[in-house]
């Protein structure tokens, strides 16, 4: 990716203030809302795994502002800032990860396994590539009925390499499923990176074998992400079948928390921070262009740090579930209704 | 207000650690990602980052200290326009500690039954029911069939299922009834074809996903274990898989090491899973219209050579067989035999000629193996105090040793001989005629195995 200062460019004319401070707005609270996660972790609050999106909120937030209701979304286990991008509690995404009655699985589930039906949020899985199937099932379903909705199936370049993807890009396209392949490509599969990898650097090029159309899209860029977004919830939506959005991003955090981070230099990460990071990019667009003032933004800045701070203070006091919750939702009596 | 910066916990496991080095300095500001200081944890150097922006006031902790606990204050951080002066007001923000559980609780165990087990005896059918002789394929078929007529959100895909007309023939003339929307040929994919098979149940359709074998499923494991299986759980009750995996289970003939393998121990190890494993073709019916109604995943364990044989079925409009009911096939004193899927066959031909000399043998079809109807086994040692087991499968780990422990538990005083389990070698499915026979479990070793469990 070139380095590009972001004060370089200007927002589009068909954007509006009001829209860039609502990315401003949702990507700021994923940002907070992370850096919280990682010093309740650091106090015990929070165990086990836990992967931060720091870096990547453009991703979901330009690609949730392309999202009609009733659309689905699935991801793997950095999953965080998708249930907030779409609209999930944050005070329930938090009670979650402490591992409280009032989490979204009752605390069942963890940071890795968060469900939301009511958002179509279908999880939250911790197996690499399990949610690529598991997303085009989501959208033959969708198909099956004929509703109109399209589903948003993110994975990252680490699970681009197992083959169940390539078994579902044949299926999804044979089958014309309504589903867009999101690859967040983050460009470390845990440690390893995508030189050390792929064999060949454009992911977004590997459903060419299937008939299946793909960009690349720059994903520190809102804008950008959004834009293609469109395009491909349009394909999708018009009965064309799968389409794939290689989306370039960067993750500043470890893998997880108990990450040395020895595979790449400070300077590296550094550098991404001084100049692509989309939050920035999206404050000096809304300075720049003269659509919000410092005050503005110092004032959604309170907001969410209120937001974020009151999620902590929930996920501290929900209480620790039941121990009669061990023995619960292993097995259903009644066929689930849909949201 | 000054802030106390607490020594971080930076792995699952940390409890302390090393203050290896401090990248900041008294009177430093610092903004949130900065990194503060490195410390060594006991699998690595971690770099550890500012979460709030401010001042560093004070350094309480050197570098190069070992053994800081997890939440020692390391530094103070003050915000901007408070000076050294304010860090006696620092407040803390120590890990609170979770909200304690109402201490009078323990972990529910699961009860244990009462001495007397209750059980449904009930008939599977009313007397008087007119019946009809079906092979296993075609009852199994008409099962499917109804419940396809009853929802349309019933739909089944694998290999082979639709123009072929099913590679065992169990989907003949679905294609034609219900149309390729809904009898669904997949690429060879199971990986793939499961995912979205437990895809589209979490998305509200009920699939049947079919095996060609069982032995395929292998390569869809991870998706039948950790999707279907376990979602219902992790999401908290929100959702689920209400779907059926089905195929053709265990040895066929002649098939070899890869194709002959009977996963029935293996699926009923799972929480989240129910299981079935029919002998008779009205317990075929009954049993998949009983899973595809089901809300939760069911593997339902077929048998190839079952599929020509021929049995009573009840020609009744709906037909249905409940979860965790065995059926008790003949009534004896002497000695227990509990089987299930093609075991049965050995089970009652044991029994056939066991009568013969004067043994009688009640023989006990399992029917599901998850939910399993333990107190039927119970009760019936409870009378017979002896209890044989038998399967196909292998030894270690066998469907017959769960039931021999939980027999030993719960009906230790009524057993007058030790449990045997009656498993198929424990060895791969060899090729040859002679050996295949000999690897699989057979009427003689269950007669054998009667006799010493009653002396006789």
């Amino acid at each position: 990716m070139a380095a590009k200062k972001p004060s370089e460019k200007a927002a589009p004319s068909n954007i509006s203030a009001e829209e860039l401070k609502a990315y401003y707005r949702d990507m700021l609270l994923i940002r907070r809302f992370e850096e919280k996660a990682g010093q309740l972790y650091g106090m015990g609050l929070i165990g086990g795994f836990c992967h931060l999106y720091i870096g990547q909120e453009a991703v979901v937030v330009g690609l949730e502002a392309a999202a009609e209701e009733g659309d689905k979304r699935i991801t793997s286990y950095r999953d965080h800032g998708h249930m907030l991008a779409c609209g999930m509690d944050p005070n329930g995404v938090m009670a979650e990860l402490t591992g409280r009655e009032d989490g979204y699985s009752k605390g069942k589930g963890g940071s890795m396994h968060m469900f939301s039906k009511e958002k179509h949020f279908y999880g939250g899985h911790g197996i690499v590539a399990a949610q690529v199937p598991l997303g085009a099932g989501l959208a033959f379903a969708d198909k099956y009925k004929e509703n109109g909705r399209v589903t948003f199936t993110y994975f990252g370049d680490g699970a681009a390499n197992q083959g169940q993807v390539y078994e579902t890009f044949n299926m999804a396209a044979l089958w014309q499923l309504p589903c867009i392949f999101v690859i967040e490509n983050n460009q470390y599969a845990m440690g390893t990176s995508q030189q050390r990898s792929t064999s060949s650097p454009e992911i977004y090029e590997r459903g060419k074998a299937f008939g299946i159309p793909g960009e690349a899209v720059d994903g520190m860029d809102v804008l950008a992400v959004k834009a293609a977004g469109e395009t491909a919830v349009k394909h999708c939506r018009s009965g064309k079948g799968p389409y794939i959005l290689e989306i370039k991003t960067y993750r500043y955090r470890g893998h997880s928390m108990s990450d040395p981070a020895k595979y790449r230099t400070r300077e590296e990460v550094q550098k991404m921070r001084d100049e692509r990071d989309p939050i920035e990019a999206v404050r000096t667009l809304l300075l720049t262009g003269k659509h919000a003032s410092e005050d503005d933004l110092k004032a959604i800045d309170k907001e969410i740090k209120a937001v974020v701070n009151e999620s902590a203070e929930f996920a501290k006091n929900s209480p620790e579930p039941h121990l009669d919750e061990l023995w619960t939702d292993i097995y259903a009596t009644e066929i689930p209704q849909e949201a | 207000m000054a802030t106390e910066i607490l020594m971080p916990a930076l792995s699952p496991t940390m409890e302390e650690g090393t203050l290896a080095k401090w990248l900041v300095k008294e009177g430093d500001t610092v903004a949130s990602g900065d990194i503060m200081a490195e410390i060594e944890t006991d699998k690595a150097t971690m770099e550890f980052e500012a979460v709030d922006e401010g001042i560093i006031g004070k350094i309480l902790i050197e570098e190069g200290t070992e053994g800081v606990k997890v939440n020692t204050p390391i530094a103070v951080l003050l915000e901007e326009g408070e000076s050294a002066d304010d860090i006696a007001d620092a407040k803390s923000e120590p890990a609170s500690a979770p909200a304690p559980a109402d201490k009078e609780q323990s972990a529910p165990t699961q009860s244990k039954p009462a001495p007397e087990p209750q059980v449904d005896a009930a008939p599977d059918w009313p007397e008087g029911t007119k019946l009809k002789q079906q092979t296993v394929r075609e009852a199994l078929r008409d099962g499917m069939a109804e419940e396809m007529r009853h929802d349309e959100n019933v739909f089944i895909m694998g290999e082979e299922v639709a123009e072929y007309q099913g590679a065992y023939k169990i989907t003949q003339g679905m294609l034609d009834e219900f149309g390729s929307k809904r009898v669904i040929d997949t690429p060879i994919t199971e990986h793939g074809f499961t995912g979205i098979g437990v895809g589209a149940a979490f998305g509200g359709l009920k699939p049947i996903v079919e095996f060609m074998t069982f032995n395929f499923a292998m390569q869809a494991m991870d998706q039948i274990i950790n999707s279907a299986a376990k979602t219902l759980y992790m999401s908290g009750g929100q959702m689920g898989a209400p779907m059926v995996f089905r195929g053709p289970n265990g040895a066929a003939a002649r098939v070899g090491a890869q194709h002959s393998q009977d996963y029935a121990a293996w699926f009923m190890q799972v929480p989240g899973l129910k299981v079935a494993m029919p002998y008779s073709a009205s317990d075929y019916k009954g049993l998949i219209k009983t899973a595809i109604r089901d809300p939760n995943p069911v593997i339902f364990l077929e048998n190839e050579i079952l599929y020509g044989r021929s049995f009573d079925v009840p020609d009744l409009d709906d037909y249905t067989v409940p979860f965790g009911k065995a059926r008790i096939w003949r009534t004896g004193d002497d000695v227990t035999i509990v089987s299930f899927g093609i075991g049965m066959t050995y089970a009652l031909e044991a029994a056939d000629k066991l009568a013969e000399e004067g043994i009688k043998a009640e023989v006990i079809d399992l029917r599901t193996l998850r939910p399993m109807d333990t107190p039927a086994i119970i009760k019936s040692v409870m009378k017979t105090n002896r209890l044989v087991t038998v399967e196909e499968g292998w030894p270690q780990g066998s469907v017959g040793s769960y039931i021999s422990s939980v027999v030993m538990q719960e009906a230790f005083d009524y057993l007058d001989a030790p449990v045997i389990c009656c498993t198929g070698k424990d060895v791969p499915m060899p090729y040859a005629a002679n050996l295949e026979k000999h690897a699989l479990v057979t009427t003689a070793e269950v007669i054998e195995a009667v006799k010493k469990v009653t002396y006789k």
